[in-house]
Parts: structure tokens; C-alpha cells; sequence
């Protein structure tokens, strides 16, 4: 069973608050992010492909409307960590599309010098911690940012990111316990698309009729469940959360539906059987967040058919020269192995230069 | 007469001036609190220091743990109680995976300077599930630090250092050695006006010259008593060297000694297999093999679970008179 969505999303939620105050410019540059995450995802796709790429390619196409939405209601003190499908986090908390990609082709310019690859992406200048390939692994994390935050009397939140699958890993309900009973200002956000790796929701998690977020009320968290197509819908649940967190210090765990187009990852072979190509198609054609926005926007009057092509011409041309620096940059020396170990060794400090640190050889 | 004081006083000295020294360093786990610290090593700091310093926190180690190394990205400086180092396993992941590598993974762009502190150690008849000693696992990851103190004195010097230090340090302590007394100099006594030991500096606990025991832990201890009978029965002249700190090591030292001596035992009571000994004595045979006049040896725990019986699993430990044994044999 797939999850489910509205047969058709509506733009309902344009007048909340939050929403009537974005400005036509405002809107417009979310399309431009979720547009260009897109394009930086086809374009990796296709270096992948032609093995320019090593080990895994977790994409995000169909879930751009989730990072874009959310990520767009942040200030100064809220911080972001995510999953292991971290490239539209990234791009929406404005990393660039080069040290990105940069990463994808284990360049030395790339965001984490080529020691992280496309699973760990980060970003602490933009309040961007991760970037985690172990499911669930983040999560206590997240609930440690929000703590920083609380602790240093900012008024902050976290978003932590997890999968549908992640729910089901013991550490994501310890920190739920942890962050209700300790007042932490961190924001859940499952990102519902389905499927766990090829395994559907309905055979992977019990859950209550409300949902996966439902199970919040167990830890005494308040929880919400969002259509993932609209980013007005998105944005407007979200930031009830994120008030909650400012004004409260009080956590939320949200359940985002959404949909990946693609496999799990690229070396998802079975990414059409356990899903069938009638259910891919359908979310393709009928709950695209892009396509969903576009129209919106083009409704509204905000821009034209020519501003969206234009518009997505340059964000592909932009991820065509992301590849072009990606692939015209150095490989990290080999001497670059040894750093990035030791803050004390890295900094060469009294500590760093006491006692042995690396026994090879 | 130099001031004697316990393990466990002088680790909680060197936590209460590490909380005064800087208001990011706090401490969370479970009954460090308003209970006092299962093993008291926390007594009246609560009362000191407040709900913001001192958290008790629920049985959720890869929870709260992971919190901890979360926080410390912010730059907060969390002192992390283990009830028993045993309990790492439960919060392995985030030990292993995001303490230890979120550095590396980010390329520097992040750092953990969180501290996980707690016994390590069996011999006290809690079974298998309550005596691990991970020591040699955790020092096989690079990205952490391991240290392993064996008295008053040096406890209080390297939690300090452990606790300013930037990289994750776990920390592993006795409860055997909890209530051991050692002379540890207040303050006032000191010239620089507090106790620091740089982690990485072995120490010479004994002076000798015809054999070296190599050691960390409550092993040094067991060593020390060792090389008392080898001096009173048989006329042999042991050193004692203590790490304190495995990772990092203190090469230099280890091959000060061995060039010294010539003869080495590694005493330790972590298990035989890839032990903190094997590192040790493969690298005294690739540096000093032409020093040595016998092969370096290895004393370990029992390769077995701990065993409940107290008096099967006292045999399981090491013994002043195995070391003496097995030191006999190559003197």
C-alpha cells in the first residue's frame, strides 16, 4: 500500500498567516529552489550513470516541495539534520550546487573534501548538521541541537528530518521521550513516501488510524499530519510546530506525505516491482510538488509558462556546470587521509601533538 | 603529610572544577543527580550546581548519549555518565558512527567535545552483561580518544584534560578503584593552581631495571603489587609503566622502558583477543626487537565471559602472582 494523498491538492492554505505574507518574488524563488534541487538530482543521476559517481545515490525527486517548504520558515537559531537523502536539504538551506556535486564525485572542493560523499552532506555555517547514513542515527542528534539551542537561551528550534523507515528504530523513540520530557525545542519531520527501502509502510509500521506522527500522543508530543504536495500546506503546518518550539519549547512530530519518483536509491533495482508503474505514474502526473506549485503560481498570476521554462533552463544549466567544476576539480591528496581526524591534531595543539593518534604502519 | 584522598573524590574534584571552569561543561545520566551518582562519584554536586549542570536522565543510553553528542556540535561540553561502561553497547551506534565521525565525514567541519565517563571493569560479581572493558574496541576507532586511569591522582588530572579536550574522550574508570585512597595535592600546593595531566603521557609508577610491566587501569595496581613480591622474593627489579591514556598512546615511553629493561609484560584486564597488549607488544617487537632479550608477554583476562562465582571469577582477573609467574619465566 502506498501512502496516501488527496486526489487532488488544493492551494487552501495560501491564506494562512504565514503564507500571505510571501511576497510574488518570495514565492517565485521557492519554485527556483525546488526547481533547481530537481535538476541537481537529474544531472547527479546521469553522472552516476556514467560512473562518475561511487556508492550510493539516495535522490530526492517528487520530495523537493518537503526541505524547500519547511527549511523556508527558518531564522538565525534553528538548525536543520537530516537522513542520508540530504541533497534538497542542502540546496535549500543554500549550499551551492558546485561544492555539492563536488562531493558526488569525491572531489576535494567538495563540501566535505570528498570524505562524506552524497550521504553526508554538511554545513554548520548554515546551520546544517548532516547528512547521516545510519536510519535513525540522527535523531537523538537533532534532539542534542535543539538542547544546545535551549541551553544557550536562544530562541531556536531543530528540524530533524527521518524516512517513514526510520520510525521503527529504537534511538528515534528515545529521543521522542527525551525532547517531551525535557521541553526541547526540536521539530520531527518524517518524510512519508511510502516505503521503507522496498518495504511498504502498511507492511513495516503499526500504527494508530491517524498516522505515524499519531504515535506522538505515547510521549505526550503534540503532532500533526501534512499533504506534502503543497508548500503552502507545508508551510503552514510547519510553522505551528516551529511556534511551538520558539514560544513553548515544546517538540512536534509532523508526518509529511510524500513520494519518491525514484528508487530508494539508484541500485534500487526493484524500484518497479514493489511499487507498481500505474502508482509511480500517478504521483508523477497527478501530486508532483513542482508541477503542483507551477500551476499555482501561473494561477496566480505570478508567472507565465516562458518564466517557468526559463526558469528551469537556467537551473539545469547551473547543475551542468556544477558537474563541469565537479569533474574538472582535483581528487583530495592522499596526504588529506590523516586530517580531519582530531580537532587537537588538526589544530596542532599542545594535546593534538602529545602521544601517538594513527597506528598504521 | 601530602593530602590522601579517594578515586572517587578526586574524579569528582576534577568534575566540580570542570564545571566552574566553564559553563558549557554539564553532566547527564542516569541517578547522577538528585540520587548522588549510583556510585557516588557525583555526590553533592547536584546540590552544587543545579537542574541546568546536573541531569538525571532515563534509561535511554543511544538516547540521551546521542543527544549529548548533538549538543556537543553547538559547542556544549557534556560530561556523559555510563551506570557501566557495559552500557556503550546500547548507545554503540552513536558512539561509534556520529561521535566518531561526523569530524571526518564533514571534512572538520564539525567537532564532539563530549566526555562518556563510567566503570569499566569486572570483579565485582555482576556477570557477564556488567563486566565488559571495551577499551580495545573503542581505541580501534580513530576519532576517539581512550583513557584509563588507575589512581586518584591521575583521575583528577585527566578528566580535566579529557573535559577541555576538543574530540570525543571516552573515559574509563573502576569501581574497585572508586574507593582507593592516593595522595592528590590541593590546589593551593600546586604551582600552576590545579591539577592537569595532558592525555598521551604514560607514567613511570615504579622504577626498575630488569623487567618492564606495562599496564592501564586497575592492572597497574595489580602490577605495582607484583613487582613488590618480585623484589622481596626474588631479587628482581621491576618497572611499572601506566599508560593512563591508550589513545593517544605514549610510544616514547613504552620504548623508554623497554629499552631499559628489555623484558615486557603487558598486564591488562581486557580480553586476549586484538587486547590493548597486542597492539603494545607488536609494536615494542617491530621498534625494539633487537633490545629484547624474551619475547614480549601478554596477561589478560580469561578469554570468557565474566563468571558470576566470586571465587571462580577472581581466577578469571589478573594477579599479582600470575604476573609474578609469568615475569619469572622470562627473567
Amino acid at each position: 500500500m502506498a501512502a496516501k494523498t488527496k486526489s487532488k491538492p488544493t492551494a487552501e492554505y495560501a491564506d494562512a498567516p504565514i503564507n500571505a505574507s510571501l511576497t510574488d518574488e518570495d514565492k517565485i524563488e521557492l519554485l527556483r529552489k525546488m526547481v533547481r534541487i530537481r535538476r541537481f538530482e537529474q544531472t547527479s543521476l546521469k553522472h552516476y550513470q556514467g560512473d562518475k559517481i561511487g556508492g550510493f545515490l539516495h535522490l530526492y525527486i517528487g520530495q523537493e516541495s518537503v526541505a524547500v517548504g519547511s527549511i523556508s520558515l527558518l531564522g538565525d537559531h534553528d538548525h536543520v539534520i537530516t537522513a542520508y537523502r540530504d541533497h534538497g536539504h542542502a540546496l535549500a538551506v543554500g549550499m551551492g550546487m558546485n561544492e555539492c556535486m563536488a562531493e558526488l564525485f569525491g572531489k576535494a572542493t567538495g563540501c566535505s573534501k570528498g570524505k562524506g560523499g552524497s550521504m553526508h552532506y554538511f554545513a554548520p555555517d548554515k546551520n546544517y548538521w548532516g547528512g547521516h547514513g545510519i536510519v535513525g542515527g540522527q535523531t537523538p542528534l537533532g534532539a542534542g541541537l535543539a538542547f544546545g539551542v535551549k541551553y544557550k537561551g536562544l530562541k531556536g528550534s531543530c528540524l530533524c528530518y527521518l524516512g517513514d523507515g526510520a520510525i521503527n528504530q529504537g534511538a528515534f523513540h528515545e529521543s521522542l521521550n527525551l525532547a517531551s520530557l525535557w521541553d526541547l525545542p526540536v521539530i520531527y519531520i518524517i518524510e512519508n513516501n511510502g516505503y521503507s527501502m522496498g518495504t511498504s509502510q502498511a507492511r513495516s509500521s503499526a500504527y494508530p488510524e491517524g498516522g505515524l506522527a499519531q504515535r506522538a500522543e505515547g510521549y505526550n508530543m503534540a503532532w500533526d499530519k501534512i499533504e506534502g504536495v503543497s508548500i503552502y500546506e507545508i508551510r503552514a503546518g510547519v510553522q505551528k510546530a516551529l511556534e511551538r518550539a520558539h514560544e513553548e519549547s515544546r517538540p512536534t512530530l509532523i508526518e509529511i506525505m510524500t513520494y519518491r519518483h525514484k528508487g530508494h536509491s539508484v541500485a534500487d533495482a526493484n524500484a518497479e516491482k514493489y511499487r507498481t508503474k500505474e502508482e509511480i505514474q500517478k504521483y508523477m502526473q497527478e501530486h508532483d510538488p513542482i508541477d503542483f506549485w507551477k500551476r499555482t503560481l501561473i494561477d496566480e498570476g505570478v508567472i507565465t509558462e516562458d518564466d517557468y521554462k526559463k526558469m528551469n533552463k537556467e537551473a539545469g544549466d547551473e547543475a551542468n556546470a556544477a558537474a563541469e567544476f565537479a569533474e574538472k576539480s582535483p581528487f583530495p591528496d592522499e596526504s588529506a587521509i590523516f586530517d580531519d581526524i582530531y580537532w587537537e591534531v588538526d589544530n596542532n595543539t599542545e594535546a593534538g601533538r602529545t602521544g601517538r593518534h594513527f597506528f598504521h604502519k | 603529610m601530602p593530602r590522601e584522598i579517594t578515586y572517587r573524590e578526586a574524579l569528582r574534584e576534577g568534575l566540580d572544577e570542570e564545571l566552574a571552569h566553564d559553563e558549557n561543561v554539564i553532566i547527564i545520566g542516569e541517578e547522577v543527580a538528585e540520587y548522588n551518582g549510583a556510585y557516588k562519584v557525583t555526590e553533592g554536586l547536584w546540590k552544587k550546581w543545579g537542574d541546568k549542570r546536573l541531569i538525571d536522565a532515563p534509561i535511554s543510553e543511544a538516547g540521551f548519549i546521542g543527544m549529548g553528542i548533538g549538543a556537543s556540535m553547538l559547542g556544549i561540553r557534556p560530561v556523559m555518565e555510563l551506570m557501566f561502561y557495559s552500557f556503550a553497547y546500547v548507545a554503540f551506534d552513536q558512539m561509534m558512527n556520529n561521535a566518531a565521525t561526523c569530524r571526518y565525514m564533514s571534512g572538520g567541519l564539525t567537532h564532539c567535545p563530549i566526555v562518556v565517563r563510567g566503570p569499566a571493569n569486572g570483579g565485582t560479581n555482576v556477570g557477564a552483561t556488567h563486566s565488559h572493558t571495551p577499551e580495545n574496541i573503542f581505541a580501534n576507532m580513530p576519532g576517539l580518544k581512550v583513557v584509563s586511569p588507575s589512581d586518584a591522582y591521575d583521575v583528577k588530572g585527566l578528566i580535566k584534560s579529557a573535559i577541555r579536550d576538543n574530540d570525543p574522550v571516552y573515559f574509563m574508570e573502576s569501581t574497585v578503584l572508586y574507593g582507593m585512597t592516593g595522595e592528590v595535592p590541593s590546589n593551593d600546593e600546586l604551582e600552576d593552581g590545579e591539577l592537569i595531566i595532558p592525555l598521551g603521557k604514560a607514567k613511570v609508577k615504579r622504577e626498575g631495571s630488569d623487567i618492564s610491566l606495562i599496564a592501564h587501569g586497575r592492572a597497574v595496581v595489580t602490577s605495582l603489587l607484583a613487582a613488590e613480591i618480585l623484589a622481596e622474593k626474588y631479587d628482581i627489579n621491576a618497572e611499572v609503566l601506566d599508560l593512563r591514556s591508550i589513545r593517544p598512546l605514549d610510544e616514547a615511553a613504552i620504548m623508554e622502558t623497554v629499552r631499559k629493561t628489555h623484558r615486557a609484560i603487558y598486564i591488562e584486564e581486557n580480553k586476549p583477543f586484538c587486547g590493548v597488549g597486542a597492539q603494545i607488544s607488536s609494536m615494542i617487537m617491530e621498534q625494539a626487537f633487537d633490545d629484547l632479550d624474551a619475547p614480549v608477554l601478554r596477561i589478560t583476562s580469561a578469554d570468557a565471559p565474566a563468571f558470576y562465582s566470586p571465587p571462580i571469577e577472581k581466577l578469571q582477573l589478573p594477579t599479582a602472582e600470575e604476573i609474578v609467574e609469568r615475569a619469572l619465566t622470562i627473567c
